[in-house]
């Protein structure tokens, strides 16, 4: 019988592109996202409690909320990001469909690139979306508040890609999140001086388009090399579990 | 004769200090069924991780028709299917969202096609309930349903009848013997005796040598 033997071996499936790819996984984070609500709504609450800390703990001056207003914001944003890191991957590791993410045949750092941004759907737009009334409760003014929504709208992604590769490094171990804060918290700071100096500048009436632009220039690194580093990561996560 | 799709020279695999296995050798043929076998522990899920490429940790050869696998890892992806222990599947979806997001990067097939992949497997009428709400062996099934559509030269099977009824384990055997007969190939690895003709065994966790 072994004469028979006829296999045919699949050469690239041009009906089925990276784009298809990257649009499932895509999908298939967003659908698991709305189907446990709670993991949306963390994220949102925390960064809604911190800030409201700041008024009760510190001081409910005008005055003060004003100056500090946009760095209570941006920080409190970070660590809400970094509070949803965690689950980027690991109940894709728990339940094995990372593995079969690491076996598609498509580029590993595109379809990394796509749970990244699914993230960024997920957890920093609905932030950015929350910004402006927060930004009224701190007592911001229009124009602040406007560009605080602005470098946010750019800061978040970043902060995603980012921590993405965090979260694919820690993936192999038992209690990630402190050591995930660690590692990733100092890659944030620049994003985070930036952000807010934007915002400062604003409220003195400066312009901003420069620090505008150097936050876009973060973006566009963090989204061509981020999606590498963190697909090297996935894998030696994988190798060693 | 056709030659062999994937061939391994002179594997070893060193874990906590153990060594796994050495000097381990094999070429996997089209339209054969290798068994992995050994005790608990012996290292057979870390040489199936190593062969479907999610493992690096090994020193040795690995040949993809006859070339070493790293310049090739489009062309082996698209041609190795692998079931691992965990199915895959998410629990929060259902098995026609799970199977569709698994096969989105390899085939575009229709929902039609899918949703007669789950029946095959059993599932029929659980196809839109959530896979959480489904039993082990039924999620079991979900990841298994991708075998009847799956049309890669190359399976890598670790443990796959586990949690799988008798019926199912028997229907399951059909689908890997009429495999072979078409000329594909599979490496599994499990401890349900298989009643399979012409198998290759690759033993694990024997002596020094596991050359075959």
């Amino acid at each position: 019988m072994a004469s028979e033997f006829r296999v045919t071996l699949r050469s690239p499936d041009l009906s089925v592109g990276v784009a298809t790819a990257m649009k499932a996984v895509f999908l298939r984070d967003v659908k698991t996202a709305f189907r446990q609500p709670q993991d949306l709504l963390n994220p949102l609450l925390f960064f809604v409690m911190v800030v409201t800390l700041f008024p009760l703990g510190v001081s409910p001056e005008v005055s003060f909320l004003q100056q500090a207003g946009s760095g209570i914001l941006w920080v409190a944003a970070l660590l809400s990001v970094l509070l949803s890191l965690d689950h980027l991957y690991r109940h894709d590791f728990d339940d094995g469909t990372l593995e079969q993410l690491v076996l598609q045949p498509q580029p590993l750092f595109l379809l990394v690139l796509a749970k990244s941004l699914a993230h960024w759907v997920l957890t920093g737009l609905p932030l950015v979306l929350l910004t402006p009334v927060l930004g009224v409760m701190v007592h911001l003014e229009g124009n602040s508040v406007a560009v605080l929504c602005l470098t946010l709208l750019i800061g978040t992604p970043v902060l995603s890609l980012i921590g993405s590769i965090g979260a694919a490094l820690t993936l192999g171990l038992r209690s990630a999140g402190v050591l995930l804060s660690l590692l990733i918290i100092p890659l944030y700071i620049p994003v985070l001086i930036f952000g807010t100096g934007t915002v400062m500048a604003a409220s003195e009436g400066a312009p901003v388009a420069g620090q505008l632009a150097l936050m876009g220039a973060f973006l566009v690194l963090a989204l061509t090399l981020a999606p590498f580093a963190s697909a090297a990561a996935l894998r030696i996560s994988l190798s060693n579990s | 004769m056709s030659e062999p799709l994937l061939q391994a020279v002179n594997l070893e695999c060193e874990r906590d200090d153990r060594i796994l296995f050495r000097n381990l050798s094999f070429s996997i043929l089209p339209g054969t069924l290798t068994r992995v076998e050994g005790p608990n522990g012996s290292g057979k899920t870390t040489l199936l991780r190593i062969l479907a490429g999610l493992n690096d940790s090994y020193s040795g050869d690995l040949l993809w028709r006859g070339k070493h696998r790293h310049g090739y890892r489009e062309e082996f992806l698209r041609n190795m299917l692998y079931l691992g222990h965990r199915p895959g599947i998410k629990p929060l979806l259902t098995p026609m969202e799970n199977l569709r997001a698994l096969m989105a990067g390899r085939r575009s097939l229709s929902d039609k096609v899918l949703w007669q992949a789950l029946e095959g497997t059993g599932l029929d009428g659980f196809q839109t309930v959530p896979c959480r709400n489904l039993s082990a062996g039924q999620q079991r099934r979900v990841a298994l349903a991708r075998l009847l559509i799956a049309d890669e030269p190359l399976w890598i099977l670790d443990e796959v009848f586990t949690a799988i009824d008798i019926h199912g384990v028997a229907a399951l055997e059909r689908l890997l013997a009429e495999r072979v007969d078409n000329g594909g190939a599979i490496i599994v690895t499990t401890h349900h005796e298989l009643r399979l003709p012409s198998m290759q065994r690759i033993t694990l966790g024997g002596g020094d040598d596991y050359g075959l």
